[in-house]
Order: structure tokens, then sequence, then C-alpha cells
């Protein structure tokens, strides 16, 4: 089960990092709408994590409030790029952009997994990603082609945020296993898909994907390296929790 | 004699705790019940997102009222065994919605598009001249639209697969 196990946190961690960063624009979004959405995006996120941090429960992890929020930051297994901060509205937007469209082919994929717990939950949330990608679709479209500045601004973070999404595609140490029992078809498989889908998106934004020569994927996340940011969002995360754990809110 | 039917028209009587005028049943997140003994029921429950914060409360209310009619040993489950989309709302809970001032899902043939999003049709004034203002909405399951015709904004219970 180790396998399945690496295969669910990373996922799990992945959805509750970058779901607590999209709540942190809850009150400040660029406009109302926008504030909206992310915290919207940001409730879709933390319940599909949740929803995987059950079926680790189910498999003998801790419960998912513990498993969540009792973590040091050493133990996440997400890629360093869900965990870097805000910063403005732009670069948001891009790692929004990035990280859905590989989070929509994810559960396409595990959709058809032989892992049938994991099949049932991504059959669902396959379905509910589509607003996310719709939404990160309209915001790239409209920056990328909007005026100079913020065509300017969009090429600039896409440029920093790029060796960072690379690195969700990290393997993991069971790959091979995960891929011949017909579990997921590995990152690699993955990879491809959602650079096919989405070039023609950026390309229609009028921006453009940096030069394959100097793609450096940031590497570590899943193997428990992480910034700094990590840290300080755990702490942040959790301090409610650990007033009182187990406590009934 | 407790009968599989009884506690169907039971439950019609639970309500969603965010639209009064919807029932748990008419909305389709009622996926099965079963009569186990003679006082002893099993429900199960699938959210129509999975990150609804109100699945626990609403586990609770199809207990409470399992209990008003007398069962004495009640288990309510949520599971993804079949999963929610919107397809699953009855007639009913579709005039239930507008009534309540939301425009109804469209049907859907397995896929959303952004064709299906725009146009939605008023329920103030039955336009299609509309347009999505945005597709997230003051909860997960809705969208929000603006009517050209009578001016007004209003929001839509989201189509899902």
């Amino acid at each position: 089960m180790e396998h399945i196990k690496e295969l669910l946190y990373k996922m799990a961690d992945d959805l509750l990092v970058l779901g607590h960063r999209n709540s942190e624009w809850t009150g400040l979004g660029p406009l109302l709408e926008e504030d909206i959405a992310f915290s919207s995006m940001a409730q879709d996120k933390i319940g599909h994590s949740q929803a995987l941090f059950q079926i680790l429960h189910e498999l003998g992890e801790p419960e998912p409030d513990t498993n969540a929020f009792m973590r040091e930051a050493k133990l996440f297994h997400n890629a360093q790029f869900l965990e870097l901060q805000n910063d403005d509205y732009d670069f948001s937007t891009i790692r929004h952009f990035l990280f859905d469209h590989a989070d929509q082919l994810r559960f396409d994929n595990l959709a058809n997994s032989s892992f049938e717990p994991l099949a049932k939950v991504a059959r669902k949330i396959k379905g509910e990603l589509k607003y996310h990608v719709f939404h990160a679709d309209i915001w790239l479209n409209k920056l990328g082609n909007g005026n100079e500045e913020s065509h300017a601004r969009m090429q600039t973070e896409l440029n920093n945020a790029w060796n960072y999404a690379l690195g969700m595609f990290e393997k993991g140490d069971y790959e091979q296993q995960l891929i011949t029992e017909n579990i997921f078809e590995g990152e690699v498989s993955l990879q491809s898909k959602w650079l096919a889908v989405i070039t023609p998106i950026i390309e229609k934004a009028n921006l453009k994907i940096p030069s394959e020569k100097d793609w450096e994927p940031v590497l570590g996340g899943r193997k428990g390296y992480h910034t700094e940011h990590l840290d300080q969002l755990v702490t942040e995360m959790g301090e409610v929790f650990r007033i009182e754990p187990g406590a009934e809110w | 004699m407790i009968t599989e039917k009884l506690i169907w028209t039971a439950l019609e009587t639970v309500k969603d705790p965010e639209i009064p005028t919807l029932s748990m049943v008419d909305m389709g997140i009622i996926t099965k019940v079963e009569v186990r003994g003679e006082s002893n029921v099993y429900v199960e429950m699938t959210p129509t997102f999975t990150g609804c914060p109100a699945i626990k409360m609403m586990e609770n209310m199809v207990a409470e009222r399992l209990k008003e009619i007398g069962i004495e040993t009640i288990e309510v489950k949520t599971t993804f065994d079949t999963p929610w989309n919107s397809n699953k709302l009855t007639e009913r809970g579709l005039m239930c919605l507008k009534k309540h001032g939301l425009a109804p899902p469209p049907k859907h043939q397995g896929e959303i598009t952004m064709e299906l999003l725009e146009h939605s049709i008023c329920p103030h004034c039955d336009s299609k001249n509309t347009e999505m203002k945005t597709p997230f909405g003051p909860t997960l399951c809705r969208s929000m639209h603006y009517c050209n015709d009578c001016l007004q904004a209003f929001e839509q219970f989201k189509p899902v697969v």
C-alpha cells in the first residue's frame, strides 16, 4: 500500500497547500467576483484534499484533520510551486492556470484507476474542476491580451513560475509500480498531456512558454524539501486546530 | 410496518439548509434507503460538491427526521459510490429552485461547456438574453449571471457532470 499512500499524500498536500493559499485572497481579491472565485476554489481544493485524506485514513493513516494540521512542514509532500506566496494577482493567476490544468488531467486519469476508492472520488472531482479550468483560461486570456502592462506582467510571472510548475511532475519512489498496477498513468505521461493542453491556450493569450533549453524543474517537494514559505503556511494553517486538538468548533 | 417508501416520503420534508424550498430528495443527494430491521434504517447520501460544508449538517437533519417518525436505529452515511451530478435534480426540484429565484441548471449531455453556461435562462423574466458574470457564487453550487432584459443579477444552480 506504500505506493498508493505516496500518491495520495502528494495530491492531498498539493490541494491543501494551494487551497490555503487561495483562501488568502478572501477579502483581498482585486474584484469582488475574484475574491469569491478564489475563496470558492479554496473551499473546493480543501474539500478535495479532505476526500483524499479520508482514503488515507481508511488505509491506516491519522484522521484527516490531524493529518492536515499536526504535521511539520518537512513531512509535507506538495510540490514547492504550491507553497510559494501568492505575491500579486498575476502570479496567483498563472499558478492557478498551470496547476489546475495538471489537476484536471490527473483526476481525469484517476477516474479510471484500478484503485477503486480513489477512482470513485476522482469521478466526482473531475467534474467540479471544469469550473476552475474555465476560470483560469478566461483570466489568462483576458490579461495576456489586455494592455501592455497586464501582458508584460503575465509573461514575467509565467517565466518565474515555469520551472516550479515542472516540479509538479517530480516522480516518486513507487512510480513504476503505480503504472504497472494501472493505478496512475505516471508523471511523464501526465506532463506531456499537460503541455499539449496548455500550449495552445498560452499561445492564444499571446504569451510564450520559456524556451526548452532553460527548463530546470524545481524538485524536492515530493521528498519533503521545502522553502521557508511552507513553514510559515503550516504554522498559520494549523494554529487554531493546535489550540485544542480534537475540539468541536 | 416501516417500508422504504415511507422513509422516502418522510425525507421529502427535509430541506436543503440554504434553499428552503428544495428537499434533499428532489436535490438527488439521497442515493439509497434500506430498511434493515423492524426499526432499523440505513440512508446513503452523496454531496453535490466534494467540499460542501453542509453535508454533516444534512446527515444530522436526515437522522433527526427519522427519529421523529420513530425509527430507533439509524445510520446515515455519505459516500461517493453514486456521485451526484446536476441531472439528478428532479423536475419538482428544478421548479423549487426557480421558485426560490435561482435559475435551474440546464440538462447536460455529460459535458459542461462555456456555451452551456452562457445564456442561462433568467428565473425572473425567462429571457435568454443573459450573460455569466462569474462561474463562482455565494456557495460552491452557484454561479452568478446578469439579465440584459430585466436588468437583474441572478444566480444559477451550476450544471455539474
